[in-house]
């Protein structure tokens, strides 16, 4: 009996693994079969015969992915930059500064995590149509910025740090910027990075607000581009290129999942993001 | 210097202010003033009333009972399957004396991967070929089942990838929450019962699920809210022109009266998702309700 729920677990737990691992290999594996071979399987191949690069020099030519890739990577330096400067300055004001009222203005900060994107962004897209913001990097980047929920965790994690360094800076004549500068945030550099990486695999993946606000593909993000890729193509349907640029898309955050994944496991096991 | 001292921390919160007033508090407010403009007119920026026309408008259109269906189907299915489903796998994973933490990576890996990337994966593995009826297809004649079309074919077919592939993309979340649940549950307990001689499913159902309770309850309600806003799932799958496919959701339907083909018309999703709002609310609210009164009291916080 004990042996049998063993053996149970392990093909439970070894079948998901497969499943979940499975779209990744048919990726791959259909980015490196020819345009011709592909679509003269009668019989889809789980193994690769012929494999060619051609499909990634398509990629790269035949849509500019590489202006999708680049158009992501500067939104997503930006808007988490942009993120953390005003993150810290305001868990700081809330964990050390103080002030009265302070304690209620938080409690109404907090309420705001309710609020529903899709009830927000509405009125954000007709505000920023109106400024003539649509197909631009502050459009995107702007409405992208603000979130509650890492201001909460910083402050958390501030508040941890002892009082009396505070005042030891304080009587030694250090400013309160270089204290939070030079003394706070070093200290508390896991968080802060644990932020800063789920920030940034938010903005990579980020689809619905680029959507809205950009339809002029000079502008489009990765999630748009591959999107954009799938309705109107290569001038025809080319699945293994499009595969090919699936890849080379997923490519950075796996490789970033692989090298931070406790810390990334660890911040979102903590912040229990995403609903 | 107390004055000052106030003034500076102002000072530290106001860009943070600024962000939430201006993309957050302001627009939350603008939202359901757009929603009883009647007859408002996106160039123009003129309305000529006040009332309740854009909700009997949303609430009659097919569109939405469409989407609003979709949505339903999606919910109904997706949230009790996949908690139940990262219960199972939490646990037996758990139970598991080596290659943990390999497991866990693997589980988690949907988690940070493009929704729109990998559901084309699942477009390509459910799709057909020019000269073939795809893989899954090619898998369903091993057993003898005969070609389905999953993308263009009947509503359950349809209705089936889609619940996979949101199935998919929730679970590495919920398994996390779950095994770090798990994790934290006292191991004295377990020794405890074990001393007794408890069985291994009273221990599970005594012991483990009572103490794991409020993670439970918690990944009920967020799944329940998430499964509620589902959309780049479907529009990986089923492309942008979702009312066509017969696959929109409810946040879908906001985004089409928005923008797009369809688009231009922002009363009408402003009253849409505030329809949507006050469903999440209902069920919420319901569910908060539920939870109090089946989860264990440790007495304590949640955690």
């Amino acid at each position: 009996m004990k042996k049998l729920v063993s053996v149970l677990t392990w093909i439970l737990l070894i079948v998901w693994a497969l499943l979940v691992l499975f779209p990744f290999y048919w990726m791959l594996l259909t980015s490196f079969k020819s345009y011709g071979a592909y679509n003269a399987e009668f019989i889809p191949r789980f193994i690769m015969t012929d494999p060619t690069l051609d499909n990634y020099r398509e990629a790269f030519q035949g849509v500019p992915l590489l202006k999708y890739l680049w158009n992501t990577l500067f939104f997503t330096l930006c808007t988490t930059a942009l993120m953390m400067i005003i993150s810290v300055l305001a868990a700081f004001a809330f964990a050390r500064l103080r002030f009265p009222g302070s304690d209620l203005l938080f409690l109404l900060l907090l309420s705001l995590m309710m609020i529903p994107a899709e009830l927000v962004v509405i009125t954000t897209f007709v505000t920023l149509t109106d400024l003539g913001l649509r197909n631009s990097f502050p459009g995107l980047i702007l409405p992208s910025v603000a979130s509650v929920f890492y201001i909460y965790l910083l402050k958390e994690n501030f508040e941890q740090i002892p009082d009396s360094l505070y005042y030891a800076a304080k009587v030694d004549g250090t400013s309160d910027l270089k204290y939070l500068l030079r003394v706070l945030c070093p200290m508390c550099r896991p968080t802060l990075m644990t932020i800063t990486i789920l920030k940034i695999i938010e903005c990579w993946n980020a689809y619905i607000w680029p959507r809205l606000i950009t339809d002029d593909p000079r502008y489009y993000l990765v999630s748009n581009g591959i999107q954009e890729l799938r309705e109107n193509g290569f001038g025809r349907e080319n699945i293994p290129a499009m595969m090919a640029a699936l890849v080379v898309v997923s490519l950075p955050l796996i490789i970033l999942f692989l090298v931070f994944r406790d810390r990334i496991m660890e911040g979102v096991a903590r912040g229990g993001l995403k609903g | 210097m107390m004055e000052q001292k106030n003034y500076r921390a102002i000072l530290y919160l106001l860009p943070a202010l600024l962000f939430l007033a201006v993309f957050l508090v302001y627009p939350l407010a603008d939202v359901f003033i757009y929603s009883f403009e009647e007859g408002f007119n996106f160039a123009s920026q003129v309305y000529h009333g006040i009332g309740l026309h854009n909700y009997r408008y949303v609430l009659r259109d097919p569109y939405f009972i469409q989407a609003l269906r979709n949505t339903l189907c999606l919910v109904a299915i997706t949230v009790p399957l996949s908690t139940g489903f990262a219960l199972l796998i939490s646990v037996a994973l758990s139970s598991l004396p080596t290659l943990q933490g390999l497991f866990r990576t693997i589980f988690f890996l949907p988690y940070v991967t493009n929704t729109l990337a990998v559901g084309m994966v699942f477009l390509v593995i459910f799709g057909r070929t020019p000269y073939s009826d795809g893989l899954m297809n090619a898998l369903l004649s091993v057993v003898g089942l005969g070609p389905v079309d999953f993308i263009d074919g009947p509503y359950a077919a349809k209705m089936f990838v889609l619940c996979f592939y949101t199935i998919w993309v929730v679970l590495p979340f919920k398994i996390l929450i779950l095994t770090t649940a798990l994790a934290s549950v006292d191991k004295q307990l377990y020794n405890a019962a074990r001393i007794d001689g408890t069985s291994r499913a009273r221990i599970f159902w005594r012991i483990t699920l009572p103490m794991i309770s409020p993670m439970l309850f918690y990944l009920i309600i967020t799944g329940f809210i998430g499964a509620f806003k589902a959309y780049s799932d479907a529009v990986a799958i089923f492309g942008t022109s979702l009312n066509n496919a017969g696959m929109n959701t409810l946040v879908g339907y906001v985004y089409d009266m928005l923008y797009g083909d369809s688009g231009g018309y922002p009363s009408y999703a402003s009253a849409a998702a505030i329809l949507l709002f006050l469903i999440i609310l209902t069920i919420t609210v319901i569910n908060l309700l539920i939870s109090k009164r089946l989860s264990y009291h440790t007495g304590g916080s949640v955690r």
